[in-house]
């Protein structure tokens, strides 16, 4: 472990670690573009300049590895100097269009510049001018005019997506970037392109000119598109509601975590946040009337559900849960169904079309939560609930979040099996061809509008907080179903979902000893093995059995 | 003076270029000898040669190959830098046009010195028909069974980037990549072409090597000066009245290369300025020719050996049109890939465009002193330090002529 001073302050670091992150363990920030740890060292931008004791001239921070005893400062003099000349060098050919470009707020040319600049510009010839607002694939476009040329995009197609699209082409200050010819920019992870760029240079083509960054607030949180969980930031736009078209979530952008999704998130996961401002989206609760739904009040929505439940005999009712709802919501569910002796559960619903899946980030099971389900205890025959159903075994089927007309399942029997129950439930964030079916319909908030938990198929349990209030009377799924279960006679639950998060803990012993505090911001990795079913379930309450075995990818119908 | 020629006493000779010339004129006889030499026998006679790298940067040849590390497992090459591209250099061509066997035996005994079994040599895309040449010879060469027993070669032809000729860049450009330089360290002889240690030696540097194993490396030494061994080849051009590949001594001065070897200055016989090393090197006024050419020489006169290519110019000469031209060469021949370099090139090139159109800023001249200093050092390989030198020079050397435009 070589232990070094920098700016005086002695630091011991990795063997290995250049001095760029060196400095950062001291909390010394040296400036830098083409740096980045995710990436290999370019050593391009030459701004990451620091003085070595007894070296005969200023190096270059990231591609030097700390070594005992070195003496590192990085504000002397001809530090300074050093980063002031990078500085104009790197605007000697950037456009001054910082007014327009998108980039504004972000920018760390403008950052540097504001820090280290020379001020006095001396160039006072013609730029030299390249292409500006090229499409880079579907979700980059290209500035090649503010391109520093970083190569930051072009070592991540190489190096981490592997696929290679971008390169550097012409020389000197001809240089741009662009993709190979006759090559699309194709790779999942694309938006990270975006996120990379230390400049203006490559711009979201869905968030550019939307809305100004300053303006946006951010929250913590996971992305629901897979079972992979990686960490976000949700950007909502509060403060000007007349920009972004009225969307209220401007944009997802990866939050690092060494232990899941590193800097990176793919695509999919990014630009799928659509259904939250969706036309789509529940905002009262419904009610099944001659010819349509038509909205109807909470407590007139709860008090009809909370007695149909009561009134119904448990073996009539069946539930279909969603590896899409949150751990607290899971729970919920699980006490008030231990409750109620109902034991016709699952929740393993086989979409239409296998999930796609690579080696990065991207999981084929495209629900953040099947873990979650798993170990809670959810776990149970769909087909065979949707089977006893159509048989007119069922008397009441509350379905969560699915759509089941989406799933690998053929329509007819879907069908056959929602229209047979007398009273249909369904709860969920948008409406579906399943929902449009339901007697009642309860509108659940999105992950971004509460908070919660998700378990990634590592069994890492991770923290989403809320970014936005919930859309109209959205609630969400522990709320609806602590309502119920208060009607029902229980005790309150929980008003929060951190209180539900606790009995989860309590009673679960996979997630023993959790706590929000605990988790903190990366997560926290339990036993992944889980538990029987049964054996959670006769803890959560007496009497309910949950039947063995996973749902069947079969056809209810077979 | 210029006493006995080693690299272009084979230059006359019409067919010198074949396997059985080269033979005739006592060739591949270094090779057998060096075969059954140690290894690090051979390193040591030319580190006792003071043979230094010709292709510019002057490093002590020996040195260089004792860097590869000991011991090592694995693949070791050796890459031939036959990339030359310095304006006003031109002494690579003859050798490899006119005496290709001489490189392909000093190939063979560096190849032996640091172990390898595998040469490269990167030629010049621009230069045909010292290509055909060399690859013919290394047909013969392998016929003959020179070549394939425990060293193999492989000639490519680069696509025409100056900055292919740095070697880090050469090496980029050789794996398939662009030619961009390569951060140092790690340095190539740990870590180069392909991942493996890798030696880069010049064209002219390794025909040396044959003279050396046959006639010793004290021999050598004792041709040149305390701290360079033997000749080398100077390519003159410009304004002199034999324009030519010379071989001579690295001990001998710039006048007598201009004034007895090349027949002295032409045009209106007043000499002007010189530039003593490749377009890179620093300028030399006409009071300043009576250095030694060899690399310590030159630089205590404050400019560089290079690459040997001599360029004169008499008083006809604008200089700032020719920092002109060369501030253009190195605006368009810069790589691209760091920021200093890059962005000051063209910068640099459109202020003197702007000078000699009669479009100057009284401003400018000191503006391109300090961004060639601020630049200078700052940069991955040696490409912008080396277009400093004119930069510098041509400026402080002749600042009148570059005000009298602005004015």
């Amino acid at each position: 472990m070589p232990r070094l001073t920098i700016n005086g302050q002695p630091v011991e670091v990795a063997p290995g670690t250049n001095l760029i992150e060196a400095a950062r363990a001291v909390g010394v920030d040296i400036p830098h573009y083409c740096y980045h740890p995710g990436l290999s060292i370019a050593g391009q931008c030459r701004l990451c300049m620091v003085d070595i004791d007894k070296a005969p001239r200023p190096t270059v921070a990231c591609n030097t590895v700390a070594a005992e005893g070195m003496v590192v400062m990085t504000e002397t003099p001809r530090v300074l100097e050093a980063r002031r000349s990078m500085m104009e060098f790197h605007l000697i050919n950037h456009p001054l269009d910082c007014p327009v470009c998108d980039q504004a707020g972000e920018c760390w040319l403008q950052i540097y510049y504001m820090k280290h600049g020379l001020y006095e510009p001396r160039m006072v010839d013609e730029k030299v001018h390249k292409p500006k607002a090229v499409p880079l694939g579907e979700h980059v476009v290209l500035d090649a005019e503010r391109c520093i040329l970083c190569s930051r995009c072009v070592r991540f197609c190489d190096e981490v997506t592997g696929t290679g699209e971008l390169g550097i082409f012409h020389r000197g200050d001809h240089s741009e970037v662009g993709l190979f010819p006759g090559r699309p920019l194709a790779n999942q992870y694309t938006g990270n392109l975006n996120d990379i760029c230390p400049v203006g240079a490559l711009t979201d083509r869905d968030f550019r000119f939307r809305v100004r960054v300053w303006y946006l607030d951010s929250a913590k949180s996971i992305c629901p598109g897979c079972a992979r969980g990686c960490n976000i930031d949700v950007h909502v736009n509060h403060r000007r509601p007349h920009h972004n078209e009225g969307r209220r979530v401007a944009r997802l952008k990866p939050r690092f975590n060494a232990e899941v999704n590193r800097w990176w998130m793919c695509d999919a996961g990014r630009y799928g946040f659509e259904f939250v401002d969706d036309a789509s989206r529940l905002d009262t609760p419904l009610r099944r009337q001659q010819g349509g739904q038509e909205p109807a009040g909470w407590d007139e929505a709860l008090a009809a559900v909370t007695d149909v439940l009561a009134s119904t005999a448990p073996d009539e009712i069946g539930v279909i849960a969603s590896p899409r709802m949150a751990n607290e919501d899971l729970f919920a569910l699980r006490r008030l169904l231990g409750r109620l002796g109902i034991h016709r559960v699952g929740f393993a619903v086989p979409p239409a079309a296998p999930g796609d899946e690579d080696a990065l980030l991207i999981r084929a099971d495209k629900n953040p939560n099947t873990r979650g389900a798993e170990l809670i205890g959810l776990d149970g025959d769909v087909v065979a609930i949707l089977k006893a159903a159509r048989d007119g075994r069922l008397r009441l089927l509350w379905v969560f979040a699915h759509d089941l007309f989406a799933s690998a399942w053929p329509d007819a029997p879907v069908r056959a099996a929602l229209t047979s129950v007398p009273t249909l439930i369904w709860s969920g964030t948008n409406a579906n061809a399943t929902s449009a079916l339901a007697y009642w319909v309860l509108p659940a908030a999105a992950w971004v509008e509460r908070d919660g938990t998700f378990t990634n198929f590592e069994g890492r349990v991770q923290r989403f907080r809320t970014a936005v209030a919930p859309l109209g009377e959205a609630r969400p799924e522990w709320d609806v179903i602590g309502r119920i279960s208060e009607m029902l006679g229980e005790p309150v639950q929980g008003t929060r979902a951190e209180h539900w998060f606790r009995a989860l803990a309590a009673a679960v012993p996979a997630f023993a000893g959790l706590t929000y505090q605990n988790l903190g911001d990366a997560g926290r990795t339990i036993r992944a093995r889980a538990l029987p079913a049964q054996s959670v379930l006769g803890e959560v309450s007496e009497g309910a059995v949950a039947p063995p075995g996973r749902a069947s990818d079969g056809a209810p119908s077979e | 003076m210029t006493g006995e020629k080693l690299l272009s006493r084979r230059f006359g000779r019409a067919d010198a270029h074949t396997l059985a010339a080269y033979r005739e004129d006592g060739g591949y006889t270094a090779w057998p000898k060096a075969r059954s030499l140690d290894p690090a026998a051979i390193t040591e006679e030319v580190k006792k040669s003071n043979l230094r790298g010709l292709g510019g940067a002057g490093f002590p040849t020996g040195v260089k190959w004792s860097f590869i590390p000991k011991g090592h497992a694995g693949p070791v090459y050796l890459v031939v830098n036959a990339d030359e591209g310095e304006p006003g250099t031109f002494k690579d061509r003859y050798l490899l046009e006119r005496d290709p066997h001489a490189l392909i035996e000093g190939m063979l005994i560096a190849a032996r010195a640091v172990r390898s079994e595998k040469a490269f040599v990167y030629i010049r895309g621009e230069y045909v028909e010292p290509w055909r040449r060399f690859a013919g010879a290394v047909r013969e060469a392998y016929e003959a069974d020179y070549l394939g027993h425990g060293i193999d070669v492989v000639v490519h032809r680069g696509a025409g980037a100056y900055i292919c000729g740095e070697e880090t860049g050469l090496i980029s450009s050789l794996e398939g990549k662009k030619g961009w330089p390569k951060l140092k360290p790690p340095f190539p002889a740990i870590k180069g072409a392909f991942g493996a240690p890798t030696i880069v030696n010049n064209v002219e540097t390794l025909c040396h090597l044959p003279h050396i194993v046959n006639r010793g490396g004290e021999w050598f030494a004792g041709l040149g000066t305390k701290t360079q061994g033997g000749t080398r080849l100077y390519s003159v051009s410009g304004r002199v009245k034999r324009p030519a590949v010379y071989e001579a001594s690295v001990a001998i001065t710039l006048r007598q290369l201009i004034y007895d070897l090349a027949g002295g200055v032409t045009g209106n016989g007043r000499l002007k300025a010189v530039v003593p090393g490749g377009s890179s090197a620093a300028i030399l006024k006409a009071d300043e020719i009576d250095v030694t050419m060899d690399v310590d020489g030159l630089r205590n006169a404050g400019t560089m050996a290079g690459s040997a290519g001599v360029i004169v110019m008499d008083e006809t000469a604008s200089i700032p049109e020719a920092l002109m031209v060369l501030a253009r060469f190195y605006a368009h021949e810069s790589c691209g890939q760091c920021t200093p370099c890059r962005e000051s090139t063209g910068w640099i090139y459109r202020m003197t465009e702007r000078i000699v159109e009669g479009r100057g800023r009284k401003e400018d001249l000191d503006t391109i002193l300090d961004v060639s200093r601020r630049g200078a050092g700052t940069t991955i390989c040696a490409f912008f330090d080396g277009a400093v030198g004119p930069y510098i020079s041509y400026i402080e050397k002749f600042r009148d002529e570059f005000e009298a435009l602005i004015a």
